[in-house]
């Protein structure tokens, strides 16, 4: 077997150590529903890290369901999610979050899209305005062939 | 030696690809008709050819030849024929030659059926079509040949990806490809206008059926990939905002908008050159989400192993093709705006704002998915965009949309009256508010809920009021012509997804349980009893099969078998069981046991209600029969388009004066 | 000029993807950059693996450097990287710490018995959740941790020779004067 492809088994093997283990399907000792809940909305923002790209909760692998546990566990402390993610963020970086909170290295990707919108509202906006003129120098214009009948279509 | 006829197979469709991508368009540029007259009988070689070495890869997975790579590493001999059938695009290299199929599909149905266009203008859209034939080819040929032998040849072969054996996969890729690839028809056709550079307008006449056709196979496509997710993935959800599904949704936007905008074009003559850029866009998207699943260059739950050489080629080959059309965009690109004017309350305008939303609604989603490549070489950190971001951003992007729905089919062309829009106005506000508190009463103050009645009420009734307004005022036989009968089904779809999601995502529940047999579990109305596990096996699994009874007031409504498979190569795939519903869908996954050596005892299991989440692909079904009623619209078949709409030389004088 | 500016922001995209292509062929995908560098590592007490009744504990570290090596006996990796550090653990003149991740301790011995034990004492962390403070999502992982008990290095996935002397050893002798940043 070549080197690179005991390399390649390695990787596979550590990717997917203890998957037959694990789980994502963990009943874990909630104390009502709506903790429950607030358990499921927080894991979906968090990422596995080993996986491709799986979130906490459905995820198979062995970490994920350590961390599952460890989130349970700081619910139970009577922690925030704020806090929560504040607590896996300082361990395993930004990483985690589905969520990437707003700073200056994320700027782009929060306020570029607002950033498209306005360009194109403008364009939109002088492209209309030119157009509308255009209306008023010469109503004939308007009227159009295709309106057949009284069908607009 | 089927094999070595396969790869000699391509070889010849690639030269015949290349005769038809460079022939033609030296005729159509020299006037010279011998050689435009290359164009039809190249690709119909190509067709035939490409089929032939899809058949023969067809062929040797039927009968086991463990002797070709790509079969030994993607079936086995217990592998059922139909999935073997399925696993020829199970991989890379098959799905690549079923991409180039599928083009030379388009290609011939094109050359079939445009017999009516004017000679030098196809002899330009095959030869595009013949140049991306040729980069494909290539790209199979000299990186992903699925023929390559594997010799000595193994006894027996791996497995194609269990997550891939449901029958949901044998159709999703082909009919997604069918979406992808036929944005390459209404690219050719734009890229032809470009390089014909005349002022006809009829090309998007001709090209329209073909967007509308395309647009309707890809979103069938994403539908039934959402479905597949949902019903195969085992963890109930829908949608997950991936790159990989990312890569199919930013064309099937750009498609939304560039179905609006061939309308406004045909119709009315203007935006001429936005039509052409989002044509250009469409496919562009297409082929990036080609590289993006295969090169490796994002983390995605399912892409496709990755190689450098390949994604470097992919590159290359975007390179010269976007990067081409783009070029010959910036220096052939009507100029002046031409068509007919249009005032601030029109129909152009409506349909200009819904192009800007899904314009920057595909931006948004391109942006988000590629950040974290940005991040890298911008040395931003390594940063996860995920649903919190895509959830948040676009049904924000899409609210003008949904708000200005109901207008757009009874604005007029040109100039409209405000009106009889205010009476819509009052309508369409008093049903949605009505239907709005009634639903309030029936799902505890969920605002989400609530929202999604409202929108979809909205939405149905607007296009209902229209449906009313055309059967009242047309007389028989002129009510709804095909192509507008396509543009209501479709709005109505909308109204229909909007419950589908909004009502399933604030009303579902999830619960992970503890069950031993005996044990019941209440979620929503709904009592689970688990009655325990026992071992079963398919033709190329075993599994453990539990049996979960659903009660409601006592009775039985369902016994439902989630499974968990194991498959011949020790790969563990659950498959959960669905009891489906119209107003709900019941949906139970089969954990692990509580105790690994007691199989009769506890098992771990996650039980889900989950209100009208059939709605959502409902409502998908109801877009792609919209864009298959649209583009068969007997207008569009007509032999030549009528000069009407050409632009008139008088008024494009006025404008370049203004 | 307005009709450039798809082709214009298309280059850009293209500049982007070769970036990521080259990008891909020198970095590990999965490798995700720890926060923990430069900051104090987390307070820790874990057992001997030969000795479960002894335990050891950040404080009782605190005064030189040591290197940190998480590893398992279910871990493939790691026994790509064992014959590395039986090789080279002795020369770098710093304690090495054996870290055994979510492992049984029969196993552990078993392994460290088979392959040779190249340190010079091994914590075992049989429930992984020491791990998680450390920010270890994987083995194998390395951290090294100087006398004032900060995190000044860490390593992801296998050592190879080339990365010892090319990354570890400068740091090491780096702490060793004392004029680490």
């Amino acid at each position: 077997m070549s080197r690179a492809l005991v390399r390649l088994l390695a990787v596979l093997l550590l990717a997917f150590a203890g998957l037959a283990a694990a789980q994502a399907i963990d009943p874990l000792p909630f104390k009502d529903q709506a903790q429950e809940v607030r358990f499921q909305n927080l894991t979906r923002q968090l990422r596995c890290l080993v996986c491709q790209n799986e979130n906490l909760a459905d995820s198979n692998a062995d970490l994920a369901r350590d961390l599952r546990h460890e989130v349970f566990g700081l619910m139970q402390q009577g922690k925030s999610d704020d806090e929560i993610k504040q607590y896996l963020v300082d361990r395993y970086s930004d990483f985690v979050l589905y969520d990437p909170p707003v700073k200056p290295s994320t700027w782009l990707l929060w306020f570029g899209p607002g950033l498209f919108l306005a360009l194109g509202a403008a364009v939109v906006l002088v492209t209309i305005r030119k157009r509308g003129r255009a209306t008023r120098i010469d109503s004939r214009l308007v009227d159009n062939a295709t309106i057949e009948q009284g069908d607009d279509w | 030696m089927t094999p070595e006829l396969g790869q000699l197979a391509l070889i010849l469709a690639m030269l015949l690809a290349l005769a038809q991508g460079v022939l033609p368009l030296v005729g159509a540029w020299r006037g010279n008709r011998a050689l435009m007259a290359v164009a039809r009988p190249a690709a119909a070689g190509q067709a035939v050819f490409v089929a032939m070495a899809f058949g023969l890869l067809v062929w040797a997975f039927l009968r086991f030849d463990f002797s070709v790579q790509y079969v030994a590493d993607n079936s086995n001999l217990a592998l059922p024929w139909y999935y073997r059938i399925a696993a020829v695009w199970g991989a890379h290299e098959g799905s690549m030659l079923l991409w180039v199929l599928i083009l030379n599909v388009w290609t011939v149905a094109l050359a079939a059926f445009s017999r009516q266009l004017p000679e030098a203008f196809l002899a330009r859209v095959l030869g595009v079509l013949g140049i991306v034939a040729v980069g494909f080819l290539a790209f199979i040929i000299f990186t992903s040949n699925p023929f390559a032998r594997l010799l000595p040849m193994p006894p027996d072969g791996g497995d194609l990806n269990p997550v891939l054996q449901d029958p949901g996969m044998t159709f999703h890729p082909p009919v997604l490809y069918m979406g992808y690839v036929g944005f390459s028809v209404a690219f050719a056709f734009s890229i032809a206008a470009l390089l014909g550079g005349s002022l006809e307008q009829g090309w998007v006449r001709w090209a329209r059926p073909w967007t509308n056709a395309a647009w309707a196979f890809l979103t069938c496509g994403i539908v039934a990939g959402s479905w597949w997710a949902y019903a195969e993935l085992g963890w109930g959800g829908w949608w997950f905002w991936d790159p990989v599904e990312n890569a199919s949704f930013m064309p099937w936007l750009v498609g939304v908008a560039l179905i609006h905008a061939q309308a406004v074009t045909e119709k009315r003559g203007s935006l001429r050159a936005w039509t052409i850029l989002l044509s250009i866009f469409a496919f562009s998207l297409s082929l990036l989400g080609t590289f993006l699943v295969r090169s490796g260059v994002l983390t995605s739950v399912h892409a496709f192993a990755s190689d450098p050489r390949r994604g470097l080629y992919i590159l290359a080959f975007l390179a010269i093709v976007i990067g081409g059309s783009l070029l010959l965009y910036a220096v052939r690109a009507p100029k002046v705006a031409g068509g007919k004017a249009f005032a601030l309350l029109s129909r152009e305008t409506v349909i200009l704002i819904a192009n800007l939303m899904f314009t920057v609604a595909a931006a948004m989603v391109l942006l988000g998915t590629l950040f974290p490549l940005i991040g890298d070489a911008l040395h931003l950190g390594k940063i996860s965009v995920g649903p919190p971001y895509f959830g948040f951003l676009f049904p924000l992007l899409m609210l003008p949309v949904v708000l200005l729905l109901p207008f757009g089919p009874f604005l007029r062309w040109g100039k409209s009256e405000a009106g009889p829009l205010k009476s819509v106005l009052l309508r369409v506000a008093v049903a949605a508010v009505a239907c709005a508190i009634v639903a309030a009463f029936f799902v505890q103050g969920q605002a989400r809920a609530i929202a999604g009645v409202a929108a979809a009420v909205w939405c149905g009734v607007g296009t209902l009021l229209y449906v009313y307004k055309r059967w009242r005022e047309m007389p028989r036989g002129r009510r709804y012509p095909a192509e507008m009968a396509g543009m209501l089904l479709a709005h109505f779809g909308l109204g229909v997804f909007l419950v589908g999601v909004l009502l399933s995502e604030s009303l579902s529940v999830t619960r992970d349980v503890r069950m031993a047999p005996g044990d019941m579990q209440t979620v929503g109305t709904y009592t689970f009893r688990f009655d325990g596990v026992h071992a079963t096996r398919g033709p190329n699994w075993h599994a453990e099969q539990g049996t979960v009874t659903v009660l409601q007031d006592g009775r039985t409504i369902d016994v439902m078998h989630p499974q968990k498979r194991t498959y011949p190569r020790g790969q563990v795939q659950t498959e959960s069981a669905i009891d489906p519903g119209v107003t709900r869908d019941l949906y139970v996954a089969l954990g692990e046991p509580m105790d690994p050596n007691n199989l009769e005892g506890a098992w771990a299991l996650r039980l889900y209600a989950k209100p009208f989440v059939r709605w959502i692909w409902g409502g998908g079904l109801f877009m792609m029969l919209g864009g298959f009623v649209a583009a068969a619209d007997r207008r569009f078949r007509a032999g030549r388009a009528p000069a009407k709409v050409a632009v008139e030389p008088a008024l494009l004088a006025k404008e370049s004066r203004a | 000029m307005t009709r450039s500016l798809p082709l214009i922001g298309f280059l850009l995209l293209v500049g982007l993807f070769g970036f990521g292509i080259w990008w891909n062929t020198r970095h590990d995908p999965r490798e995700v950059p720890s926060p923990l560098i430069g900051k104090p590592a987390p307070a820790f007490v874990l057992p001997l693996l030969e000795d479960p009744a002894t335990t050891v504990s950040k404080a009782s570290m605190l005064g030189k450097p040591y290197l940190v090596n998480v590893f398992a006996s279910w871990c493939v990796a790691c026994g790509e990287e064992h014959p590395v550090l039986m090789a080279e653990g002795r020369t770098l003149g710093v304690p090495l710490v054996g870290y055994d991740y979510k492992d049984a301790p029969d196993d552990a011995r078993a392994w460290l018995a088979r392959h040779g034990n190249p340190y010079d004492m091994v914590v075992a962390d049989q429930p992984g959740r020491t791990a998680i403070d450390f920010g270890v999502y994987g083995a194998p992982e390395s951290f090294l941790i100087d006398a004032k008990g900060v995190i000044r290095y860490k390593h992801i996935g296998p050592f190879t020779p080339e990365v010892i002397e090319r990354e570890l050893k400068p740091l090491i002798a780096q702490l060793k004067r004392g004029t680490a940043p």
